[in-house]
């Protein structure tokens, strides 16, 4: 089976721009509410819990934990089957959609609420965030 | 009666499966033409038209007037015609509209018709239109596919230990069965746990003979204010006891499930619980989500699927069968069309004329049509419950 056509790359708007510089630096930041506390996945102009515009663009730790997976087996743009499609729980509380990279992509490999760390990869010309198993010794 | 009282006095299909030849017209056609020759009545009598598509836009170029396009095909033209989508539950949420209109009082008698062709010339256009059901400024880039919601959640439920891998073959076996009796489903042939278990992964844990696949097909249904058109002699009469919907929303995995406030409603507006539905149809684009669906809709405790679907209670025969057409997973899955031919096949049961897939005097239906995902949780849902006026003798 072939892969079906390239890698779709996200494409940064004025709200999502921020995040885009970060990973660029090697960072995942994601905008903060002031009135409420709330982390705000996926970036957007205001907060969605209380509606206040004053957000600080806050850097995470990148620590996530694996809330579930599937190892997907049909071919996607950019993608060559078995890879690992994944939501992860950020230690700051969102869950987003990503994949799992470094790690063999097996259900062996992977279990439930294991610790992940984010990395980041070149996709199109952005840094895209993906997480890993958290090196073990370190 | 009441002002708000809503019956369905038509349905109609067209099969489900693969069908190179035929355009979105003509699966529309014959949909329409049955559900209206089932109602007795001709196309002058409908007075509005909600028409449920999804996937038109990037498979066939039609991305407007869809409804517009296919209807005047059967000289339904000049009223009101309302494009609708909501993904895969863009048929239930069609009918759904259907029925507010006649509460409404805008119309009497309303057609609603669902029509997908998802077979097209590169099966990777159908896989990026089916990605457009998620929120692409969120996924894209990802490799986000369809079953991997379904598998993320059935994965957690097996690591609880709510669900076995064995219940998710079980399951699958059991829709299949039940297809395996529909002349409308798409995958006829009956299978073992060992062949479910043993095919292609697809998303593991989920594998090929679990899944629902591409499908062409259309469903139609007439509803109508009681009285309007004339009753057909020894028809049992389908009336809508409850039509809710609700969106899904950024969950944190605590708080009740988009199906379980959807339901709710649903229970709530017919004044019935799960323990009085009959028969139903639940939306597993997967065979396994039909279990996640049991503890969603209430015909099970949480954590108590496996059991409900190992007791055979599920079963056509049983105290509550689920899916006795098969379900999306065998009788098909044609995107847009789906929601109406879950309505179809309990119009049939409520009416005694589901041939082999007869279930045992049903008097209140149940119909569950999830659309669409939203990190991890559905985008749309919408449950109707339908009751048989007359009993059963
Ligand atoms: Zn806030």
């Amino acid at each position: 089976m072939t892969t079906a056509g390239p890698r779709v790359a996200p494409i940064a708007t004025p709200d999502t721009a921020p995040f885009w510089e970060a990973t660029s630096r090697g960072e995942l930041a994601l905008p903060r509410c002031r009135s409420c506390l709330t982390y705000i996945f996926y970036p957007r102009s205001h907060c969605p819990s209380c509606f206040s515009r004053e957000l600080d663009w806050t850097v995470l730790s990148g620590m996530a934990s694996l809330h579930s997976f599937v190892i997907a087996h049909l071919p996607a743009p950019g993608f060559d089957p078995p890879y690992v499609i994944a939501i992860v729980e950020l230690a700051e509380g969102p869950r987003m959609m990503t994949n799992i990279v470094g790690v063999e992509p097996s259900p062996e490999s992977l279990e439930l609420d294991m610790a992940l760390q984010v990395v980041f990869e070149l996709q199109g010309d952005v840094m895209v965030p993906r997480f890993r198993p958290v090196d073990e010794g370190k | 009666m009441t002002n708000a009282d809503v019956e369905v006095i038509g349905v109609g299909m067209h099969p489900f499966g693969r069908y190179t030849e035929s355009s979105l017209k003509d699966l529309n056609r014959v949909a329409c033409l049955n559900a209206l020759i089932d109602a007795g009545i001709g196309v002058r009598d409908v007075q509005a038209v909600y028409a449920s598509n999804a996937m038109g836009g990037m498979l066939q170029g039609q991305e407007m007037i869809r409804g517009q396009s296919v209807l005047r095909d059967i000289g339904i033209e000049r009223v009101p015609i309302t494009n609708v989508e909501n993904a895969c539950a863009s048929g239930s949420t069609a009918l759904r509209q259907a029925i507010l209109a006649i509460r409404a009082g805008a119309a009497d008698v309303v057609l609603v018709a669902g029509f997908e062709k998802m077979f097209v010339d590169d099966r990777s256009r159908t896989l990026d239109a089916l990605e457009s059901a998620g929120d692409l400024d969120v996924i894209s880039g990802t490799g986000l596919q369809f079953t991997a919601v379904y598998g993320m959640r059935l994965r957690r439920l097996i690591a609880a230990g709510s669900l076995t891998l064995d219940d998710l073959a079980t399951v699958s076996v059991k829709s299949h069965a039940n297809g395996a009796l529909n002349p409308y489903a798409q995958y006829r042939s009956v299978v073992t746990a060992e062949e479910v278990l043993a095919s292609r992964p697809i998303a593991d844990p989920l594998t090929l003979l679990m899944c629902s696949s591409i499908c062409d097909g259309a469903a139609a249904i007439v509803v109508a204010r009681p009285g309007v058109v004339a009753h057909r002699e020894g028809r049992p009469t389908v009336r809508v006891r409850a039509s809710q919907a609700a969106s899904g929303f950024t969950s944190t995995g605590e708080e009740p499930g988009l199906t379980e406030i959807c339901a709710a409603s649903a229970y709530e507006e017919a004044g019935l619980g799960p323990d009085d539905v009959d028969v139903a149809e639940v939306h597993d684009a997967m065979a396994p989500a039909e279990l996640i669906a049991y503890e969603h809709l209430g015909f099970c405790k949480p954590g108590d699927a496996g059991a409900l679907l190992s007791s055979g209670e599920t079963s056509i025969g049983g105290r509550i069968p689920v899916n006795p057409s098969g379900g999306l997973s065998s009788r098909g899955h044609a995107v847009g069309a789906t929601g109406l031919a879950q309505v179809s096949e309990l119009a049939w049961q409520l009416r005694g004329e589901a041939a082999q897939r007869q279930v045992d005097q049903p008097r209140i239906a149940l119909a569950h049509n999830n659309g669409g995902w939203l990190e991890g949780e559905s985008a749309a849902s919408c449950v109707h419950v339908l009751e048989r006026i007359e009993s059963w003798n």
